[in-house]
This record gives structure tokens, C-alpha cells and sequence, in this order.
């Protein structure tokens, strides 16, 4: 390897409190696509930032393209070449396509009037680059996730980069989505832009990636050729043991009474009813595209948006939801797929976040006796084996799965007969992840009726009893267990799609 | 961190020390502030470190205090209370007109006139948060609709005329001064004070103020109602603003249809400097206090100092614009810590 394009020698770097990377030393070469794993808090975001030229390293250094790389802001970090497509997309969702793609260098004419034609037509070339035929005046808050990522990619050519992060950008797409960003990828790659490529699904990145690094708890684990590497190999790297079966699907539990059923539930009179249940003690699983209605319907059930119609009823018996607080009465939990808009107070503590369901545990008369909240946040932290300095730790400093930990945590902390997931695992890693399996295993031995709403198919295949599947508003099958079968379950989600 | 869980990375700062640190910087800056600011009048302003000086302070940030007090519990939650200083107006002309009542022996005239303030205030403090959470519009917009309807209302009940007259042993009360250090006014804004930093410390209803702050959404679905508390809180900073009217009538002895002009300005200054944050979920109600403090400090200071009336609210302008940028910073700090 003799044209690196951008290497780090021993670069470190440390917040109070955490050491976030340490002496990582790396060289990637030229044109070459680079896959980076690591868990949750292994280190990949604070990487990113310091190229991205958001953190400055405390130690090492940096070179590219042959030169001291230090960038002071992110707006250096794009002048020397580097561009970095974030796992949250940053478009500006009220202006067009073609904006978004030049802002930063809107072409002009007299008097800095914007040359409308001269910039829809370059984003035209832009778009056609990455193969999205959308007008570019089209607003971006019109745009799919996929579409609005495909933007973000267009907006990184643009600017001529020369070296491309993706963070995590499958981590919302659905298989042909994420099949068309490959091909894009593997189109870059063939004009000689280097890539950076960071990913949670460790079954995609062999088909794109030529080599990998593993970081764990800030440091480098190694860097290796992917050809020769399989799953159990990356998985073994990046939690430094062995996972044997990562769903360790439990065929002892057996579902018993119905927990909870819907009926003829429909959010408005264009959407159609719906109708399904879930027993004690079963793992039921929601598939579909995203923005197949999964999550909506899981909202409209939990009172969280208004419903229109529809009886739902708790261990036989009709129950009237109007509002969150009557699902949360009732004994139903809901874990939402935007945790950090919606499931927790960001920058209110460990322990905090997780009475807030039921302060009146913690609690006499209206005045709260914190040794108690103490002892029981410190209880569920040590049960779900949260990662955090303290309970008393903001929760926003906390990794994508000890997040998603204390989420859990806060319904563990209310008691809940239903939970309802709305994709759990998103953003969440491996090892995190195992461990949210084996907390839904114990949930469903108690005889919890579990909900789980899922993109990730081998997730859902792996851990449910039955699987309903979602298309376009509609329950267009339920598949039992016995005869799940990827390629059915994915024809079920895109059967309305395709018809004429 | 419990034993199972597996350590964090070396921690350079221990979370005993990240404690004392976040103190340092959330809650001790403030009171720092204050405390070089008197140190720096006493050395400079002839008259300023004097006990006549002090009592004088006190009895001048009685009103103010009080009324962020409330505002501090509306901040809180992200809104903001722009009709206090009209519904002061109010609720001084609803107590007076009740406490010259000749009917009414004094003290049965001065009990009603606290109810009737704390009432007054309470309502339109609840009109207030039951609109622009029925609604959902803005409270700074439902507060300057009703900071112009207060003022109007207190025109009303005056008949535009200043009320006058009030029983003597109200106005006794009002000089009095504890012990020879401490006005009877001031003592109740401290009581207040001290009422508020309990409610959010130690209470439930505290606790949802702060969460409710933070994130109404993840509370609702937590299964909580959090227009609850958004409405609470605007009853409370009515119900400040009555009490701070009682403070005013015992201060100035009479009820004004044009008291309290850009006295909520005051007091979201006092909360602001004091380190709530704008957007809500963040502060503290003794920050608050010093806050308040803070601004009655440099207004006194200058005005020793013979810096003029004109010049004397560029210098505050200043020391507030100057306070909300420390509060960006100090958050910045904050985050890295925690």
C-alpha cells in the first residue's frame, strides 16, 4: 500500500470522565473502501468527529493527502476534501434538492441574484450521479430517508471530496434501498473516491468493503482484509468473545391467554382498520417497510396520536385509551423509535429518567425520598448492566444502547404486562444488542405479551413466535413461526406497493 | 456503577470530583459573581458598604424576588410569563380596594386583600397556561395578550386612580424591620423563595417541572399529562405575582392601576442571570435569588458611583446579554462533565 490517503499516528482523545480514543494508529489507502466496527462507545462517532473537524485530538496526529491534516472546523474539514454524511442527515427540510446540494456555493448572477436554471441544472447532473431521478425543486421534507441520504451523498460530490464518510447510512433503509446505495458506493469507488464506511450490519460490509478496522472501548483492535473474514470473526473482534447464536431463539416459552387485542383499529378514514393481539408470554413481530404505518399504528394503540375508531381490549376486557397515560394505566409500555426525542430526558440523569414512569414508588406524600430512587435506579442499572459512571450521569453522555438500556429500564421500573418496541435495536450494538434479546426472553417468560416492530428481518425471524406484516396501512399477512421464510415475509411488505 | 456492569474506560475526573466541578460551574458562578460585584462596590462607591446601604438593597429586591420566583417555575418548563408586572398592577388595586373597605376590621380587611391577591394573580396565572396549552400557541404571545388585559382590568376596578389609604398596622408592618437587619418584606421573599427551592427539590411536582422541561413529549408518553404542569407553573407565577403585589402595597402603601410597568422584564432578567436556561428543564430558584440580587447590586452600585440614570441600563443590558452568554458556555462545560 503505498498511496495512503489519510493516516493517524497514535491519536488520542479524552472527555472528563471517559477516555474516547486512545493511540489509534491507521492508514487507509487511496480509492480504497474501509469499513470501521465497533460497539456502541467504541470509539467510531469521536473518530468521525476529528476528521470531521468538529473535536481537535489531544495526542497524535493526522495526515492527508500527504499533508498535516488539522482542521478547525467542519467547514476546513470540506475545503481539504473531506466530507462526512452523518448518521442524522443535516438538509435544511424547507429548502429544495438543488439549494440544499449548493448552498454553500449558490451560483450567482449580478447583484447575487440565485441562477436558478444554472443550479437546478447542476443538481440535475448531481442527482443523476447517484441515480435519483427526483426534480430538484422537489423540497427536501418531501423526501424519504433513503432519498434525503442519496441527497447528502449528491451534496458530498459536489464538492469534489476525496474522501467520503458514511455513518451508518443503511441503519433506515430496506434491503433494495440499501442494494441502490451499494451500487452508488461501488460507483464512487470506481472514479477513485475514498470512502470510510461505518456500519452496524456486519453482513453488508462484505459486500463492499475491502478492509476493516475494529475499535473497542477506544482502542484499535486491528486492521485486516476482509477477504477470509466471516461474521463470528468481526463479531468476535469487536466484543472480544465468541457469540454463539444471537438470538438463542427460547422454545420453552410457551404464549398463553391473549394480553392484548385490536380491533378495527383505524387512525383516520382514509387508512384501513386494523386488527391483531399478542398473548402472554409471546414475542409478536411487526414487519414492513418503514413508513408501512407500523409505527403509526403503534401510536394510535398506545394513545399517542388520536384514533379514530377501534376497541382494544386488555386480558379480555375493553379498555378506553385516549391518551398515553390511560395506555400507561392499563399496563401498556411503548419504547419509541425516536429515543432521544421521545423516550428520554436527555439531560436529566441515569436515575431520573428511569422513575419518571411512577414517581409515586419513589415517593410519600408528594416528596420524593431520593435514597429510594437511588437504590432502585441503581437495581435496574446493574440488572441491564448499563454502562454509565453513575446514576447520577446525564443520559445523554450515555452510548446508543445504554440509552436504549434506560429506556427499558424506566418501563422495568412501572411494571408493564405489554411492551411495545418500536425498532429496539436501531442504532444499538452487538453486544448491547444480545443482551436487549435476553431481557425480551426473560420478559416473555414472565408472561409479558411483547410487541416488537422491526426493519432488521433476521432480527425479527430470529426472535419472534409470529410475525404480522405491514403494507401501506394494512395487515397484509401473519406469518407463524414454523413457516417464516424471508423472501414471503418481504413479498407481504411490498405486496401493496407493487400493484398497479 | 454497579459491579456487573463493565467498567468504563479509565475516568480521569472521579464522579465525586465531576459533583463538586458541576457545582463550581452551574450553581457557585453565579454567587461568585455577586459577591465580586459587592466587593468591588464596597472598594469603589463611597455609602455602599454600609448597613443603611444593605437594608435599603434588601428592601428593594423584595418585589422583584418574589415575582421570579414564579417566573423561575415557568421558565422552567420552556414557557415564559410576560403579564406579571400588569397583573401586579391588578392584584394591588383588587387588595387595596378591598383593604379600605370600612366595613371590615383591619384584620379581617388585610387577610381578605392576601386572598383576594394571591386569587387574582392565581387566575390569570392559570388563564395563562390553560390557553397556550389548549391551544398550543406560545405563552409570550398569551402573556402579552394578557399583559394587556391585566393592565386594562386594573384601570377598570381603579377607575384609573391610585387607591390610597390603607390600615395602619399594614403599613407598620410594611416599615418593619426585624431584629434591625431584616425588612418584614424581604423576609417574605425569602419565604418564597425558600418555598419554591423546596417544591423543586424534594417534591414530585418538582421533579415533572424539571422533566417536563427537558422533554414534554417523552413525558407524555411516560404517561404523564404535561399541560398539567405547564399550567401549574403559570398559576404559580400568578400566584407570585399577588403575593409580590402584597409586597408592593406593604412597600409603597398604595394600590396603582400603573404599578409593575416592565417588572416581568426584571424578573426574567433575575431568573436568566440566576442560570435558568430559556429553553427550560435547567436552573435553580436560589440562582434565581442571587440573580436578582445581582441586578439590585449594580443598580444601587452605579448609582453611588454617579453613573447616571441614562447610563445606568446600558451597563445592565450589558451584565444580562453577558449572563446568557456565560450560560451557553457554562453548558458547554457542563456537557463535557457529565
Amino acid at each position: 500500500m503505498n498511496d495512503v490517503i489519510l493516516s493517524l499516528e497514535g491519536v488520542g482523545k479524552v472527555f472528563p470522565g471517559v477516555v474516547a480514543l486512545s493511540d489509534v494508529s491507521l492508514s487507509i489507502a487511496r480509492g480504497e473502501t474501509h469499513i470501521v466496527l465497533g460497539e456502541n462507545g467504541a470509539g467510531k462517532s469521536t473518530l468521525i468527529k476529528l476528521l470531521a473537524g468538529i473535536y481537535e485530538p489531544d495526542t497524535g496526529t493526522i495526515a492527508f493527502n500527504g499533508a498535516a491534516y488539522q482542521p478547525k472546523s467542519p467547514h476546513d474539514a470540506q475545503q481539504s476534501g473531506i466530507r462526512i454524511v452523518h448518521q442524522e442527515l443535516n438538509l435544511l427540510p424547507y429548502l429544495s434538492i438543488a439549494e440544499n446540494l449548493m448552498l454553500e456555493n449558490l451560483p450567482r448572477r449580478a447583484f447575487g441574484i440565485v441562477d436558478r436554471k444554472a443550479l437546478n441544472s447542476r443538481a440535475v447532473t448531481l442527482l443523476k450521479e447517484v441515480g435519483l431521478d427526483v426534480d430538484p425543486r422537489t423540497r427536501v421534507e418531501a423526501l424519504g430517508v433513503a432519498q434525503m441520504q442519496l441527497v447528502e451523498i449528491a451534496k458530498a460530490l459536489s464538492y469534489d471530496s476525496k474522501l467520503l464518510v458514511l455513518d451508518e447510512p443503511t441503519a433506515t433503509l430496506t434491503p433494495p434501498e440499501i442494494e441502490r446505495l451499494f451500487s452508488i458506493i461501488k460507483r464512487l469507488k470506481a472514479r477513485g473516491v475514498t470512502i470510510i464506511y461505518i456500519s452496524h450490519r456486519l453482513h453488508e460490509v462484505f459486500d463492499i468493503g475491502e478492509r476493516v478496522t475494529v475499535l473497542r472501548n477506544g482502542r484499535l483492535v486491528a486492521t485486516r482484509d476482509l477477504h477470509g473474514l466471516t461474521v463470528p470473526d468481526l463479531v468476535r473482534m469487536m466484543i472480544g468473545r465468541d457469540i454463539a447464536d444471537e438470538y438463542s431463539f427460547d422454545d420453552t416459552i410457551v404464549p398463553g391467554k391473549v394480553a392484548l387485542s385490536v380491533a378495527n383499529l383505524k387512525r383516520n378514514a382514509a387508512t384501513p382498520a386494523i386488527s391483531f393481539d399478542v398473548r402472554h408470554g409471546e414475542i409478536l413481530g411487526v414487519a414492513g417497510l418503514v413508513g408501512s404505518g407500523r409505527t403509526e399504528a403503534m401510536r394510535v394503540l398506545f394513545g399517542a396520536d388520536p384514533k379514530l375508531d377501534g376497541v382494544i381490549e386488555i386480558d379480555g376486557k375493553p379498555v378506553a385509551i385516549a391518551a398515553p397515560k390511560d395506555a400507561v394505566r392499563h399496563g401498556l409500555s411503548l419504547l419509541t423509535e425516536d429515543r432521544k426525542g421521545q423516550g428520554l430526558l436527555l439531560d436529566l440523569a441515569v436515575d431520573k429518567n428511569i422513575t419518571i414512569t411512577d414517581l409515586s414508588k419513589v415517593s410519600r406524600n408528594g416528596l420524593l425520598n431520593r435514597r429510594a430512587e437511588a437504590a432502585a435506579a441503581n437495581d435496574l442499572v446493574g440488572q441491564l448492566r448499563v454502562k454509565a459512571s453513575s446514576i447520577e450521569q446525564a443520559v445523554r453522555n450515555l452510548s446508543g444502547g445504554n440509552q436504549q438500556k434506560v429506556v427499558l429500564a424506566k418501563w422495568l421500573f412501572r411494571g408493564t404486562s405489554t411492551l411495545i418496541l418500536d425498532e429496539p435495536t436501531r442504532g444499538v450494538d452487538i453486544g448491547a444488542r444480545r443482551e436487549i434479546y435476553q431481557l425480551l426472553w426473560m420478559l416473555a417468560a414472565q408472561q409479558k405479551g411483547i410487541i416488537m416492530v422491526s426493519s432488521d428481518l433476521p432480527e425479527l425471524m430470529g426472535m419472534c413466535h409470529r410475525i404480522i406484516v405491514f403494507s401501506k396501512n394494512r395487515i397484509v399477512g401473519e406469518v407463524p413461526r414454523a413457516e417464516f421464510d424471508q423472501e414471503r415475509i418481504l413479498s407481504l411488505a411490498y405486496q401493496e406497493y407493487v400493484r398497479p | 456503577m454497579t459491579e456487573t456492569s463493565e467498567p468504563l474506560v479509565s475516568a480521569p475526573v472521579s464522579p465525586g470530583r465531576a459533583k463538586f466541578l458541576r457545582f463550581l460551574i452551574r450553581d457557585a458562578g453565579v454567587l461568585l459573581a455577586l459577591v465580586l460585584i459587592t466587593l468591588f462596590f464596597s472598594a469603589t462607591a463611597p455609602y455602599f458598604a454600609t448597613p443603611d446601604n444593605a437594608l435599603k438593597i434588601f428592601v428593594q429586591i423584595a418585589i422583584n424576588t418574589v415575582l421570579a420566583a414564579g417566573m423561575t417555575f415557568v421558565i422552567l418548563t420552556g414557557g415564559i410569563d410576560l403579564s406579571v408586572g400588569s397583573v401586579l398592577a391588578l392584584c394591588t388595586v383588587v387588595g387595596a380596594t378591598i383593604m379600605i373597605n370600612e366595613d371590615l376590621s383591619p384584620a379581617a380587611a388585610i387577610t381578605l386583600s392576601l386572598l383576594a391577591c394571591m386569587a387574582t394573580g392565581a387566575v390569570c396565572g392559570f388563564l395563562n397556561g390553560w390557553i397556550s396549552t389548549r391551544w398550543k400557541i406560545p405563552s409570550f404571545i398569551v402573556t402579552l395578550g394578557m399583559l394587556n388585559m391585566a393592565a386594562g382590568a386594573a384601570r377598570v376596578v381603579s377607575d384609573n386612580s391610585t387607591i390610597t389609604g390603607l390600615p395602619q398596622s399594614f403599613v407598620d408592618f410594611g416599615n418593619l424591620i426585624i431584629g434591625g437587619f431584616l425588612p418584614s418584606i424581604f423576609l417574605v421573599a425569602v419565604l418564597v423563595i425558600a418555598a419554591g427551592w423546596f417544591v423543586l427539590r424534594f417534591t414530585v411536582f418538582g421533579r415533572m417541572i424539571f422533566a417536563v422541561g427537558t422533554n414534554d413529549e417523552a413525558v407524555r408518553l411516560s404517561g404523564h399529562n404535561p399541560d398539567f404542569y405547564k399550567v401549574a407553573a403559570f398559576t404559580i407565577s400568578g400566584l407570585t405575582a399577588g403575593i409580590a403585589a402584597m409586597v408592593y402595597l406593604l412597600r409603597l402603601n398604595i394600590g396603582s392601576p400603573i404599578a409593575g410597568v416592565g417588572y416581568e422584564l426584571n424578573a426574567i432578567a433575575a431568573v436568566i442571570i440566576g442560570g435558568t436556561s430559556l429553553s427550560g428543564g435547567k436552573g435553580s430558584i436560589i440562582g434565581t435569588l442571587v440573580g436578582a440580587c445581582i441586578l439590585q447590586v449594580l443598580s444601587t452600585g452605579l448609582q453611588l458611583l454617579g453613573v447616571g440614570d441614562n447610563f445606568k441600563p446600558i451597563v445592565i443590558g450589558l451584565v444580562i446579554v453577558l449572563a446568557v452568554i456565560l450560560d451557553a458556555y457554562r453548558e458547554r462545560l457542563l456537557r463535557r462533565i457529565r
